[in-house]
């Protein structure tokens, strides 16, 4: 096989491998907000251009997809070190109590008296 | 040991030793006899030297390898010892105060929908900041040394980055401190410069304006200039016809805002500015609501001022800037003298990392303008059905000519800051930031003809570029609930019910 049709055949890997990456690194956010945003605007960016065929444009958006990366894994480690409490949104095991999924219920009444 | 012990501690044992009989000890003799079996009668290990001294290499690397199997572990995995809690429970302070709750469904920190008040700051945007404010901390008005060059570069980097995102150049822009800043420079400015002129001391405002335009109007007015106020149209709109009749041969400025504040309505900015330029009027628009929002041109509109925020389009508080158009020049008495920054409109050291950070995020605005908008259509869309659907709702300001990203409305029968009270867990204003802390209904509605009641129980939501139609699905069931409640209680609301109508009541004195 020639080198430029490998090169041609590995582009799909490294796009769709690109794209797990963003995904994942997206979802190290601790902030639900931005959490959410980088998984939809990961998945919209890469389905805006899924019919990009020039092979040019498609380099540079690959660049840019890692650029993303990388600015993705620095500020997932900075809004990991500054957790906040979670959304009322939020499914996960902190927060508030509702006491319908059999949790365990309060001992003691925690209000104004 | 025995020349120790106490000499009762020793007889009690040797009494005891006696009275028991040697089979109460099986275990001993058991042992003795499969030692025995074996042949081996050894009782102490063999020594090495090498069991004795403790090898550091190995304890290093056996402490890092503990080290390694708990901080590989994310929080939501760990469980606390002792507790059963997950280290995520134990982590959130919520949960440090309710001690007894373990398992908990759901979190506690309010959804965030006051958008208009100020926005997240993009983490794009903090990523392209931190670097001028660790190792980049050079003075970019420093021309002798590279520290000074680089930040220089990057300061104009996002002048560049602003003036394009509004279609200027990037030598009109000028870097301020926010956009309250941005607007008392160019109203006082401008007036001031005319003033010594003398002849054109005349400025036309409008009564929805924010509050620091109008104050520096009201400032202006002691000074002795003449101010016009321009009523509104009930839909929030200005009418062209009476800014028209309003501008005399002395006026110097027209300022009008793009976006509304509480609103969000958009004025017809573009006839406006047509009209300026045809009358040689100064034209200035607080857009800090609009830019980054909805597409701007400044030479399209024949904007002459224009103020932007850096934090109402996700970059970071404590900067904003003011266009001044150079051809046809616009000339201005700055407020701030010194060193002659800024053309010296704006003297004063910029913040090189306040400067990046509005620059990435006019940069960022610019590239996602499509997207986002598209979203805050939807989601905007989707929030106003929602909240229309309840009866005795109604939109404030025009339904088309509209931001979509502010959404106002009025529940009648519900006092609003009692809605706000009821919704905690929805972070919500029922006007601007500035007056929240007032019960003064919003002297916006006033402008619009509202009464009383409807500007007292209107709400302001506001969708930005974080918000998630899952925090959207929250809010309707949220206030549907809570409305309908607080109704309830309503001896008005009772009234209503029975089709009466309130207008003809008449109240008895007290």
């Amino acid at each position: 096989m020639p080198l430029a049709q490998a090169i041609k055949t590995d582009m799909p890997y490294q796009v769709r491998s690109l794209y797990r990456s963003l995904l994942r690194q997206g979802n190290q956010f601790a902030a639900y907000n931005f959490r959410e945003y980088a998984k939809r605007r990961t998945r919209d960016g890469f389905r805006q251009h899924q019919n990009e065929s020039e092979e040019r444009r498609i380099q540079e958006l690959v660049q840019e997809g890692l650029k993303t990366l990388q600015m993705l894994k620095r500020q997932t480690v900075v809004s990991q070190f500054y957790q906040l409490d979670r959304l009322v949104v939020e499914g996960g095991k902190s927060g508030k109590q509702k006491g319908d999924e059999g949790g365990i219920v309060r001992q003691k009444d925690q209000g104004w008296d | 040991m025995s020349h120790i012990a106490p000499s009762a501690a020793r007889q009690a044992l040797r009494i005891a030793s006696r009275r028991y009989p040697s089979s109460t000890f099986p275990r001993f003799s058991a042992r003795a006899a499969t030692a025995n079996a074996i042949g081996r009668r050894t009782y102490v290990s063999e020594t090495k030297p090498s069991n004795a001294t403790v090898n550091v290499d190995t304890a290093i690397k056996a402490d890092q390898k503990a080290f390694l199997n708990q901080t590989g572990q994310s929080p939501e995995d760990a469980t606390m010892p002792t507790t059963g809690m997950s280290a995520d429970a134990m982590m959130s302070p919520a949960a440090g105060i309710l001690k007894q709750a373990t398992i908990m469904d759901e979190g506690s920190r309010p959804i965030y929908l006051d958008a208009q008040a100020t926005t997240p700051m993009d983490p794009r945007v903090l990523d392209a900041m931190l670097p001028f404010m660790t190792g980049l901390y050079g003075n970019p008005h420093s021309r002798t040394h590279a520290y000074g060059w680089e930040t220089d570069k990057a300061v104009e980097q996002a002048r560049e980055h602003i003036a394009n995102l509004i279609g200027a150049d990037s030598k009109e822009i000028i870097f301020t401190s926010g956009a309250t800043e941005s607007n008392n420079m160019s109203i006082k400015g401008v007036a001031r410069f005319f003033k010594r002129g003398g002849k054109k001391n005349h400025i036309i405002t409008c009564q929805t304006e924010h509050k620091c335009v109008l104050d520096s109007c009201r400032h202006l007015q002691d000074e002795g200039y003449q101010i016009t106020y321009l009523p509104v149209q009930s839909n929030g709109l200005i009418d062209m016809a009476q800014l028209e009749a309003a501008i005399r041969p002395e006026t110097a400025l027209v300022s009008i805002m793009t976006v509304n504040n509480e609103i969000g309505v958009v004025q017809p900015v573009e006839e406006i500015g047509r009209l300026c330029r045809s009358k040689k009027v100064y034209f200035h628009t607080d857009a800090a609501q609009a830019v980054g929002k909805i597409p701007l041109d400044v030479n399209k509109m024949n904007v002459d001022l224009m103020s932007i925020s850096g934090h109402k389009l996700y970059g970071p508080k404590g900067i904003g800037a003011c266009y001044v158009r150079r051809r046809p020049r616009v000339r201005l008495d700055p407020i701030i003298s010194g060193g002659g920054q800024e053309r010296g409109l704006r003297s004063g050291t910029l913040a090189p990392f306040l400067s990046v950070g509005i620059g990435e995020a006019a940069r960022l605005a610019k590239q996602e303008m499509e997207y986002d908008s598209k979203r805050i259509t939807a989601l905007s869309n989707r929030l106003l059905e929602g909240l229309l659907a309840l009866e005795h709702t109604t939109l404030n300001g025009d339904r088309e000519r509209h931001y979509p990203g502010c959404v106002n409305v009025s529940f009648a029968y519900v006092e609003g800051e009692s809605l706000l009270m009821a919704l905690k867990d929805i972070a919500l204003s029922s006007g601007s930031a500035c007056t929240s802390a007032s019960l003064e209904p919003s002297y916006v509605l006033r402008a619009l003809g509202s009464s009383d009641e409807s500007a007292h129980s209107s709400i302001r939501f506001g969708i930005g570029r974080f918000t998630t139609e899952a925090e959207i699905d929250y809010v309707l069931n949220a206030v549907r609930e809570r409305v309908t409640f607080l109704r309830e209680l309503s001896p008005l609301w009772e009234l209503v019910q029975e089709g009466v109508d309130l207008n003809t009541i008449e109240w008895s004195q007290h």
